[in-house]
């Protein structure tokens, strides 16, 4: 008994003296990261997690202005326009202990360049990669590209003999079944060190003391949890058993806002909420029309732009947390307009049905529509919601529900006719979105285009971007294109979304536009 | 000293109809006894009926989405939404009304309920007979693959089930499979408590003479089966049955509630409660709590129905 009240004492003051030394922060959000392979996964789950264990060479500040992170300093090469030169942060070790040197950065950009990498649209114009010395690297690209830098924010460097050593030199292709040492270990040059990874359950980060910041974070040790359901997720919180929840179901930020000890950040998000669909001319694989494909015809797409009700979807699906839009393409991003954002204010069925009538569909059709039902904030509400609008139409469309880690696939495999997606724009460039999702699938382009559109001309345009360096011209080429893509309703666009994260009130962290919150930002209150 | 029984007919019995036979019955003498068992033969009644006739009843129609306004959302039971359209239980985040949901919801759990408890009876029996029939090796084989599967809970086989038909059926094809995979999933994980009561009682009746004389007959083993084991084990199988129905309706709640249903889009009752659940916190309380109760009710008012059954049927008891 005595034994007893002594060991329950040992773990009470055990638990009392834990807050002093340390600061866990258990970060709970809907999905999990899709892989630790830093390359393999162009997606803001993977990302925002990957930050924390790797770095890139440069990042993006929340106002959208790019900061030093492994590179200290960047520019054009004097007598070469095509050559962008990086200075690299010394004195930088792995976790392993190794250096971090130019070596590194090569075999890293080379890596995310390579054929099975999901990075490598972003790298498209590179030409090759070279080490002038231990701190020094130059980029030579295609043509002058005066924007390159800012696709490097989610460019992650690895170890070049870490990598090797372990034979995860090849990237592990998105939506395969491929493996690799990488895909479950982490060696980055990060705040935080991976200490364990149980994929969709819970994955523990530990400080790392040898980190070259000057500051160090507040935030010891993370827990990162993803709760699929959002009930539970919020019941966590409530509970205690979770200190911070990245993705807040817009019906409870009320309930969390008017809870004593908790508190709810909100605000806009880079990020545009679409559907997308199969416009070639090969009949859909859903459809009970086999012998041509309805999508290919531009007006039954326009019927369907004209049928979606985007204010319903904001006031009733979303609680007013969104902003409604008409083009694929976030305020924040060079190249939005308030005109291209504009959007039909209500429903027009009788107009809809006139232009499926004109089209030569006046009893409709079916079709079925693949949804995440985790990824995005009310994914498969959004869904089925436009289930309901395109039904007035006479457009029966079958639901087809799954998680992200399902959902992917379908579109890297072009699998699917008709799919809800979010796209972010970590570049703040219009080009970022006509590369993945605009131009034709083929090489480095069109990664994120299952739709089959396919403009030769266009193709060119955006070709062009990655090397025009007259910024007027540029933006004038970004205006044409977005003209195109909405003549031709090639995607969807529903709205960009609102984020809300909740916290407990001694936590300090704001909304990141990218929704990539950063832990080591977070600042402890009381 | 004994009496005599008496052998020669009533002499003073009128003739009765058959339906007044069947009412004078034991079980229906059971049945008129037991208050609990009438009440839940109303509830099971009128639960099903209403999902029967739910086409008729219903003042929506759910699944059919383009009826649906969104802008109806989320109006307390009893109220008009903005539209002007009046929910008695409320609407949900789809402006969907919850009470023409639960009709149309219902349908599908007990399509799913009976179909899978009856997938699982034809295999269950099926391979019980054989079992207990044959013997031997075979009986040893089926029989042990039943054990095994009884030692699992029967919704992890059902969700081993479900994820292998993902994997096989193309995705284009997957949404309108969905019904079918959830009926053989379920029954196929509830086959193993037919099996193992059919095989029982087949090995006893196998014994007795009628039996051992249609073989020497030479009947053929399959007619011995079906015509004279079959009707002798029918009795356990039916309490069997009513209990596996309100499993099997839990079953597919649970699944559905999991995520690995229905399309959302056409709801059983274990949708709806997953939909439900989701607006508990901001005080939507009744898009979770009238599913639920319907349910309830059903799965309790079929269980107790099989509870009834097992008692009238179990001679012991008499």
């Amino acid at each position: 008994m005595r034994k007893l009240l002594l060991t329950a004492s040992i773990i009470a003051i055990g638990a009392a003296v834990m807050p002093a030394s340390a600061e866990t922060v258990r970060w709970a959000r809907n999905s999990d990261s899709l892989t630790l392979d830093p390359h393999s996964q162009n997606q803001g789950v993977t990302h925002t997690f990957a930050h924390h264990i790797y770095e890139t060479l440069v990042d993006r500040e929340v106002d959208g202005s790019l900061i030093p992170r492994l590179a200290t300093d960047w520019s054009v090469k004097a007598d070469d326009p095509n050559v962008w030169v990086f200075k690299l942060r010394e004195g930088v070790k792995f976790h392993d202990g190794a250096d971090f040197t130019a070596e590194d950065v090569v075999f890293s950009l080379d890596r995310a360049r390579s054929d099975k990498s999901n990075m490598k649209q972003l790298h498209a114009s590179v030409e090759s990669v070279t080490a002038v010395d231990d701190h020094t690297v130059e980029v030579k690209m295609a043509g002058p590209s005066p924007l390159y830098p800012n696709n490097l924010t989610n460019t992650f460097i690895m170890d070049k003999t870490w990598t090797e050593a372990n034979n995860a030199v090849t990237v592990q292709e998105a939506g395969s079944a491929d493996d690799n040492y990488a895909v479950r270990n982490a060696n980055g040059t990060g705040p935080y060190i991976l200490e364990s990874r149980d994929p969709d359950v819970r994955s523990v980060l530990k400080i790392n003391e040898n980190h070259w910041a000057e500051t160090k974070p507040a935030v010891t040790e993370i827990i990162f949890l993803p709760i699929a359901d959002n009930a539970t997720r919020v019941a966590a919180l409530l509970s205690g058993e979770v200190d911070l929840v990245q993705d807040v179901p817009v019906q409870d930020i009320e309930r969390l806002s008017n809870t004593a000890g908790l508190k709810v950040e909100t605000g806009p998000e880079n990020r545009f909420i679409y559907f997308g669909y199969r416009v070639s001319e090969a009949p859909l694989k859903t459809s009970n029309i086999t012998d041509k494909n309805p999508l290919s015809d531009v007006r039954v797409r326009e019927a369907m732009h004209l049928a979606i009700d985007r204010n319903a979807i904001k006031q009733v699906v979303m609680r007013g947390q969104s902003m409604p839009t008409g083009v694929a393409n976030p305020p924040f991003v060079n190249g939005w307009t308030p005109e291209l954002d504009a959007y039909p204010e209500k429903a027009d069925i009788e107009g809809a049905k006139k232009l499926l009538a004109d089209a030569g569909y006046a009893d409709g059709f079916t079709i079925t529509l693949d949804t995440p039902n985790n990824r995005y904030i009310n994914d498969e509400a959004i869904s089925q919601a436009v289930v309901g609008m395109l039904g007035q139409i006479g457009i029966k469309v079958t639901l087809a529900s799954r998680p992200v880690t399902q959902h992917s696939p379908l579109i890297q495999n072009e699998e699917t006719d008709f799919y809800l997606l979010g796209w972010g724009v970590p570049t703040f460039d219009s080009a970022y979105v006509f590369n993945d999702l605009i131009h034709s699938k083929e090489g480095h382009y069109g990664a994120y285009n299952p739709s089959g559109y396919s403009n030769k001309e266009l193709d060119a345009k955006i070709q062009s971007l990655g090397t025009e360096v007259d910024l007027d011209k540029r933006n004038a080429t970004i205006a044409e294109i977005w003209a195109k893509v909405q003549e031709d309703r090639v995607l969807l666009p529903i709205h960009n979304q609102v984020l809300a994260y909740a916290m407990k009130d001694g936590l300090s962290l704001a909304v990141h536009p990218e929704n990539q919150p950063r832990l080591y930002n977070i600042t402890i209150g009381q | 000293m004994t009496t005599q029984p008496n052998l020669a007919p009533p002499a003073a019995a009128k003739p009765r109809s058959r339906l007044y036979r069947m009412w004078d019955s034991d079980i229906f003498f059971s049945f008129r006894r037991s208050p609990v068992t009438i009440v839940a033969a109303i509830v099971a009644v009128l639960l099903i009926g209403a999902a029967l006739l739910a086409p008729w009843i219903a003042p929506y129609n759910p699944f059919d989405p383009s009826s649906l306004n969104l802008m109806d959302g989320f109006t307390p039971p009893n109220s008009q939404s903005m539209m002007g359209n009046y929910f008695l239980m409320g609407s949900d985040h789809q402006g969907r009304d919850v009470f023409s949901t639960i009709l149309y919801g219902s349908r599908v759990s007990l399509f799913v309920g009976v179909l899978a408890t009856a997938f699982a009876m034809l295999i269950g029996i099926s391979l019980g007979l054989t079992a207990g029939y044959v013997g031997g090796k075979t009986d040893a084989v089926i029989m042990r693959v039943a054990d095994i599967q009884l030692s699992f809970p029967a919704i992890l086989i059902a969700l081993l089930i479900f994820g292998i038909a993902r994997g096989i059926i193309p995705p284009s094809k997957q949404e309108n499979m969905a019904l079918w995979v959830l009926i053989i999933a379920i029954g196929l994980s509830n086959w193993a408590q037919f099996a193992r009561t059919v095989r029982g009682a087949t090995m006893v009746e196998r014994q007795k003479d009628y039996v051992s004389a249609a073989r020497i007959m030479g009947v053929h083993p399959l007619f011995i089966l079906v015509r004279h084991v079959l009707p002798n084990v029918m009795a356990p199988v039916l309490v069997i049955a009513t209990i596996g129905l309100a499993l099997a309706i839990i079953e597919e709640a649970t699944l559905s509630f999991l995520g690995v249903g229905v399309p959302p889009t056409q709801p059983s009752l274990g949708t709806l409660i997953r939909i439900g659940q989701q607006f508990l916190f901001s005080g939507e309380w009744w898009i979770l709590f009238f599913p639920a109760i319907t349910l309830i009710l059903l799965a309790l008012a079929v269980n107790l129905l099989g509870d009834w059954l097992r008692d009238a049927l179990n001679p012991r008891l008499r």
